[in-house]
């Protein structure tokens, strides 16, 4: 099998992000937190949002991990500020569908620095590490829509 | 932390010869030649054990202790025998001591069950260590959530090695039960068995020993060890997963209720009771890992015509170069025992702030295979203040050139995240 490309995986953009996350920190006043965590390698956030009506008011997260996973949180996190629910949701599609290797998503400039993640496709074992925090954040859109129809 | 490096021992045992006897080891991973370092998780397997596996489903394959044709009486015999060698090479005088389990942890949930719940009380004590992977500690809280049983724990050093200072109070007349490894899978810290175990049979505590790390790489002696259980698992020492062995000494194995119930493990079956049938098959239900149990039985072979002595002077060689090799990279932190006579040929560490997944996977890219993450030992990691490590572990085939590559390897990690 050919070597994926480390340079592809490996973006400065990524170990910048891993060396200063973005909104790593307790949010004061959230309204909805998940936990989420790989029991397999132990990488783990706990995502907080402070959702304002149809909107995602403010972001933040503490979590440990790979380069992988924090950077792929700290970036979403600065794409969700003052975001509405359904376009976070929408993002949270286009990236998934990046990380399963579609191209015409790695292009979408709605994803801001989450492009940098792309190469990450190729590394079958490393995509969890990716989702982790999407897959927090679908977690808590789902809760926050729970409770505000309860 | 540097060691001496002892010149390779004057052996007749070459390991680039057995590196030969295992097919999986001659491939390439991403353009480089393999370099297999994950063996704590699990050993390849030689031709001898794949061949024998093969042998038995293409001529042999039947049922056991069932049928009266010719096939069952062939894999009868080999199933039987294989429970022979696999005893004669762990010291026990016994055969019928030796219970095929499905590895390691059912081995140990089996002690939990068919002798805890049996003979443990709310009040008494089960005694662990901090360095125990998580199939040590987890059944042993299960059976203490419906006991009421106290967990213990003997506590660890900077170095990963037990402290015994308090051992008298930790291991005390409440004690009924201490379940020690031999071989710590996080560290490679070998742990001093006869001490605990001596303080174990001066309060009357029973002990299990789990042997998942340490039967591999050292020659064990179950008669002379004085533990009452020593569980360990196949496919960590060349055989096929799926199979493992409790040891355990006859009366206790006697006294205690089966596990589960079914069919070989019973004497005579009545509408509301049965009786159960000797031990080893009391503790065997259903149709076993019969090819399982016969590839161990080769393993044991292919292991014991090399001599466990060669092998772990071969190791203790490769530990001393690792630990001088890979401790010689800046920012590298080596967890684990200093001295090489109290450890096994595991090397856990960390590089600077790259994570263990991220050092594992360029060292993939590199076809270098080593275990990133909490190796099921959390109280490991929480004890050093880790989430995770990186793991490279060593077997027979492993050579000196394997540590020099994945020292470049570590170089590539290096100049990625420096």
């Amino acid at each position: 099998m050919e070597a994926p490309q480390l340079s592809s995986l490996y973006q400065q953009l990524i170990l910048e992000h891993y060396r200063n996350p973005r909104n790593k920190a307790e949010l004061d006043g959230k309204s909805v937190e998940i936990h989420m965590a790989n029991p397999v390698c132990g990488d783990e956030i706990r995502l907080q949002l402070r959702i304002e009506g149809d909107e995602i008011a403010e972001a933040k997260f503490i979590g440990q991990g790979c380069s992988i996973s924090q950077a792929a949180v700290s970036m979403m996190t600065t794409l969700l500020q003052g975001r509405k629910v359904a376009e976070a949701e929408e993002l949270a599609g286009r990236f998934t569908e990046m990380m399963h290797g579609d191209e015409d998503a790695a292009k979408d400039r709605a994803l801001g620095d989450l492009r940098a993640l792309q190469g990450v496709s190729k590394f079958p074992v490393r995509i969890k590490c990716a989702l982790l925090g999407f897959d927090a954040l679908q977690e808590a859109l789902k809760k926050s829509s729970g409770e505000a129809t309860h | 932390m540097t060691v001496p490096v002892a010149a390779a021992p004057d052996t007749a045992f070459d390991p680039a010869v057995a590196r030969r006897d295992f097919p999986a080891l001659s491939q390439e991973i991403h353009g480089h030649p393999l370099i297999y370092l994950d063996n704590a998780a699990t050993s390849q397997k030689p031709q001898a054990v794949l061949d024998v596996i093969d042998g038995y489903y293409e001529h042999d394959n039947a049922n056991v202790h069932r049928g009266i044709h010719e096939l069952s009486r062939r894999a009868t015999v080999s199933y039987e025998e294989a429970r022979e060698k696999v005893g004669r090479w762990i010291g026990a005088t016994d055969p019928s001591e030796v219970i095929w389990t499905r590895g390691t942890t059912d081995a140990i949930n089996l002690v939990a069950n068919a002798w805890g719940l049996d003979n443990i009380r709310a009040g008494d004590e089960i005694v662990l260590s901090v360095l125990e992977h998580h199939s040590n500690i987890v059944p042993w809280q299960l059976l203490s959530a419906r006991t009421g049983a106290k967990l213990r724990y003997i506590e660890i050093d900077d170095q990963g090695r037990l402290v015994l200072d308090d051992l008298s109070e930790v291991i005390n007349g409440r004690t009924k039960l201490v379940a020690i490894s031999h071989v710590s899978n996080a560290l490679g810290t070998i742990t001093p068995l006869d001490t605990i175990i001596a303080a174990a049979r001066s309060v009357g505590a029973v002990v299990l020993v789990d042997g998942a790390q340490g039967a591999v790489h050292t020659s064990v002696d179950v008669t002379s060890l004085g533990a009452d259980f020593y569980a360990f698992s196949g496919h960590k020492m060349c055989g096929p997963t799926g199979i493992g062995a409790l040891w355990g000494r006859r009366e206790l194995l006697e006294s205690m209720s089966p596990y589960q119930g079914g069919g070989e493990m019973i004497h005579i079956v009545e509408r509301d009771a049965s009786s159960w049938a000797q031990i080893p098959h009391k503790f065997e239900a259903g149709t076993p890992n019969i090819v399982g149990a016969i590839g161990l039985g080769a393993a044991a072979d292919y292991l014991s015509g090399i001599g466990m002595d060669a092998i772990q002077a071969h190791e203790r060689d490769l530990l001393s170069y690792a630990l001088e090799r890979v401790g010689a990279v800046p920012g590298i932190r080596i967890f684990g025992p200093e001295s090489l006579e109290e450890r096994s040929a595991v090397v856990s560490f960390t590089l600077g702030d790259a994570h263990p997944h991220d050092i594992s996977t360029i060292l993939d890219t590199e076809g270098i295979a080593v275990r990133a993450g909490h190796h099921c030992a959390q109280l490991v990691m929480k004890h050093f203040g880790v989430s995770a490590t990186a793991r490279a572990s060593f077997y027979l085939y492993n050579t000196r050139e394997d540590v020099d590559r994945l020292v470049d390897g570590l170089d590539q990690v290096r100049s990625i995240f420096g």
